[in-house]
């Protein structure tokens, strides 16, 4: 919260529109209003009919109640007023490496991440000194016609596809937080995958470093062409500390006929911060879309990746994690809309609460009654580690064509002693034998991951089960 | 006499869990290289016996002491006992869902005989003789360990992380309970590898002498209510097997009320 409360001394009760501190060429903005999204707007020197978007969007979130499920009565200790909604400079902040919290910078150590990376992932520095790599994957991706270019940039150079793919998977009006998303978006990433391209490698390594990607309002736009597959790899294990309180993005997808869609994410928001994230995407015929979603920071995570089955014979899959430890609450879960005859879902959801951390699950399958012969599949399991933690499940099936084949399993578990005791008899001390289970309940999402986010994401889970013993 | 320092030495060891005592006075002695079995019948400590010298936080030692080579393994954690050199084949296995059987074997190989124990082509290749030996084939480095596995499965995993493991005390709860006879053949002949011609000892803990007759002991004890009321050479468990242990009960009550 140090930039925050430092800009605000600085601006004292000037809430709304610009302000230059001194020495410095970064402009904060608190609290919204019709002005402020236009302004951001003409800055980005967009075009009209986005200005006029985001002023729609805008009315709508003013207006807009806030949703009434999931953790409510967290949701409203957001200050809206309290939020820099943009930043002009690329060159993110003037925040110092000292500001950084110490337990987060230990953890940065403890993963072996370097120092320069560190750095940015904590957003003391723009960029990360690899731009050999990411140049030279985008040169290969540019040969196939694959267009990868981060929001901003891909508004100026193809604004006809973004006109006609922007909204009309997650519509501005979907919901108070897309809504806000829509108004003041800025940053993610635009793709777009030519018929029948195949990238073969996961596009992680370029946005793992390049601090565009990681806004608080990001937005994000992936089109799949006929027969094409991609494999998109969002965020980071490794902490990411952020001194905004609100992150709020919305990422559509569209799998044209045949299309094959896969979306990592791993989040690791520090613990103040509010993760509303809508994700959706539209699969049309014969289609794929998979949602491989982990959640292990942030104050509050509410999000449901969802999957519009909308093409006869096309797939959906939702595999999650979520961790939760001390005060920390994930609302995680999937929503499956099968709309066509044919169409398959499998959601796998697997929670761990910790230190009286809440884990839910919440997740929504729905058949319409013209949609026959559709298969899901829903698999939730929790792991409690002690008796002030707790876990949740809201599952919601509403089946309205009667040849839908539907599986529905949950379990709750906690760690047995003499599971523990197994392991210790091998070698491994009471901390490593429980990280070892963890890791292990884990591991169906862990083995989907490029091997250097499963890496991670086990050694971070390991250094979480610390200090855990009593 | 010459002095030689026992492998494991139980002394007058009184346990149990909470309040409940379960062993009674227990004394053995096993000198290096030795293999003893403990028999008895259920609920007559000898799970306990195995469980408190591999550190099960569940039970709690009242009085007396348990030594590995005149060390005083009560002091230690489980992982510290293992890293001193003792080995439990578990009764009942534990199913660790999400771990890797090869995964799994390299890190316990690691933390307990060093990292470099655990890399290259020596971990490799004792890996790969290990699992022929007992007839467990590849594809099992990729299950999860103990996850779903049959009871036969279970018993011949323990018995490779044994070899693996190349403890100095290996003690084997009840590894023939649940096999077949070739189970008990394969499962006798991979113990006797580890121990035979070596200086590592054994426990092994069994309801029945079959496997005795595959894996001779040098020692059997008799554990009944929490104490040993018998011990012999392995003419002792054609005893047990002609006679049951009715005569040695009687025995025992009659010393009990001397």
């Amino acid at each position: 919260m140090t930039v925050n409360r430092e800009a605000r001394e600085a601006v004292g009760d000037y809430k709304a529109g610009w302000h230059d501190p001194e020495n410095s060429t970064i402009r904060f903005d608190f609290g919204l209003s019709e002005e402020v999204v236009r302004e951001i707007s003409a800055l980005k020197g967009e075009p009209g009919w986005m200005t006029e978007t985001r002023v729609k969007a805008y009315r709508h979130f003013v207006e807009r109640p806030m949703p009434t499920w999931g953790n409510t009565h967290v949701l409203e200790d957001i200050d809206f007023d309290g939020i820099c909604y943009y930043l002009r400079s690329s060159d993110a902040t003037e925040k110092e490496w000292e500001d950084v919290p110490e337990d987060i910078r230990n953890t940065f150590d403890r993963l072996g991440i370097p120092e320069a990376e560190q750095k940015w992932l904590s957003g003391v520095t723009a960029q990360y000194e690899s731009e050999a790599v990411y140049h030279s994957i985008r040169e290969d991706l540019e040969k196939q016609g694959v267009i990868f270019l981060d929001m901003d940039s891909g508004l100026r150079e193809h604004p006809d596809i973004i006109r006609k793919w922007f909204c009309s998977v997650v519509p501005l009006t979907d919901n108070k937080f897309a809504a806000l998303n829509t108004a003041v978006w800025s940053g993610g990433s635009f793709i777009y995958i030519p018929k029948g391209v195949h990238v073969e490698m996961p596009v992680q390594a370029y946005f793992r470093i390049n601090a565009k990607n990681m806004g608080q309002f990001e937005r994000t736009l992936i089109i799949a062409d006929e027969g094409s597959s991609v494999h998109y790899v969002e965020g980071c294990t490794a902490p990411t500390y952020s001194t905004d309180s609100l992150h709020s993005a919305v990422v559509e997808l569209i799998a044209l006929p045949g299309a094959h869609i896969r979306y990592s994410t791993v989040q690791n928001w520090s613990t103040n911060v509010y993760n509303l994230v809508t994700k959706r995407g539209i699969a049309h015929e014969k289609a794929k879309i998979e949602w491989v979603d982990g959640n292990i920071g942030s104050k509050l995570t509410m999000k449901y990746p969802a999957v519009i089955l909308k093409g006869e014979g096309s797939h959906a899959e939702v595999i999650s994690v979520a961790y939760s430890g001390e005060g920390q609450h994930q609302d995680a879960g999937a929503k499956i809309h099968h709309l066509a005859s044919n169409t398959t879902s499998k959601i796998l959801s697997k929670s761990i609460s910790k230190n009286g951390g809440r884990g839910s699950y919440r997740g929504l399958v729905k058949v319409s009654p013209k949609a026959k012969n559709c298969k899901l599949n829903v698999v939730c399991d929790a792991l409690i580690l002690d008796e002030q933690s707790r876990s949740d499940t809201y599952p919601t099936m509403e089946v309205a064509n009667p040849t839908a084949r539907c599986e529905h399993e949950a379990s709750v578990s906690k760690v047995s002693d003499n599971q523990l005791f197994y392991l210790m008899s091998r070698g491994h001390s009471e901390e490593e034998a429980l990280a070892m289970i963890v890791n292990g309940f884990f591991e169906p999402f862990t083995r989907e991951l490029p091997m250097e986010y499963a890496v991670e994401l086990n050694q971070l889970m390991a250094l979480e089960m610390e200090g855990s013993i009593g | 006499m010459g002095q030689v320092t026992p492998l494991l030495e139980i002394r007058n060891l009184h346990a149990g869990i909470g309040e409940s005592p379960i062993l009674k006075g227990i004394d053995l002695v096993i000198n290096p290289g030795e293999i003893h079995a403990i028999m008895g019948r259920n609920g007559s400590g000898k799970t306990t016996t195995a469980n408190i010298i591999m550190g099960h936080p569940d039970y709690e030692v009242e009085q007396g002491d348990v030594l590995l080579s005149g060390e005083d393994l009560l002091e230690l954690e489980p992982w510290e006992r293992a890293r001193s050199g003792v080995f439990l084949s578990f009764q009942y296995p534990q199913a660790i869902p999400g771990l890797q059987v090869g995964n799994f074997l390299r890190k316990s190989v690691s933390s307990i005989k060093g990292d470099e124990a655990a890399k290259g082509a020596e971990f490799r290749s004792t890996l790969k003789d290990a699992m022929k030996a007992l007839d467990i084939p590849r594809s099992f480095l990729s299950r999860y360990v103990n996850d779903g596995f049959s009871g036969g499965e279970k018993k011949r995993f323990e018995i490779l992380q044994l070899l693996l493991l190349k403890p100095k005390l290996a003690v084997l709860d009840e590894t023939d309970s649940g096999l077949d006879i070739d189970g008990i053949r394969t499962v006798a002949a991979g113990v006797n590898s580890a121990v035979r011609g070596t200086s590592t000892g054994a426990l092994i803990i069994t309801h029945y002498s079959r496997i005795l007759e595959h894996v001779r002991p040098d020692r059997i004890h008799v554990l009944m209510g929490g104490r040993i009321v018998a011990s012999g050479g392995p003419e002792l468990a054609i005893k047990l097997e002609e006679k049951g242990y009715e005569w040695l009960e009687v025995k025992s009550k009659a010393e009990g009320c001397a």
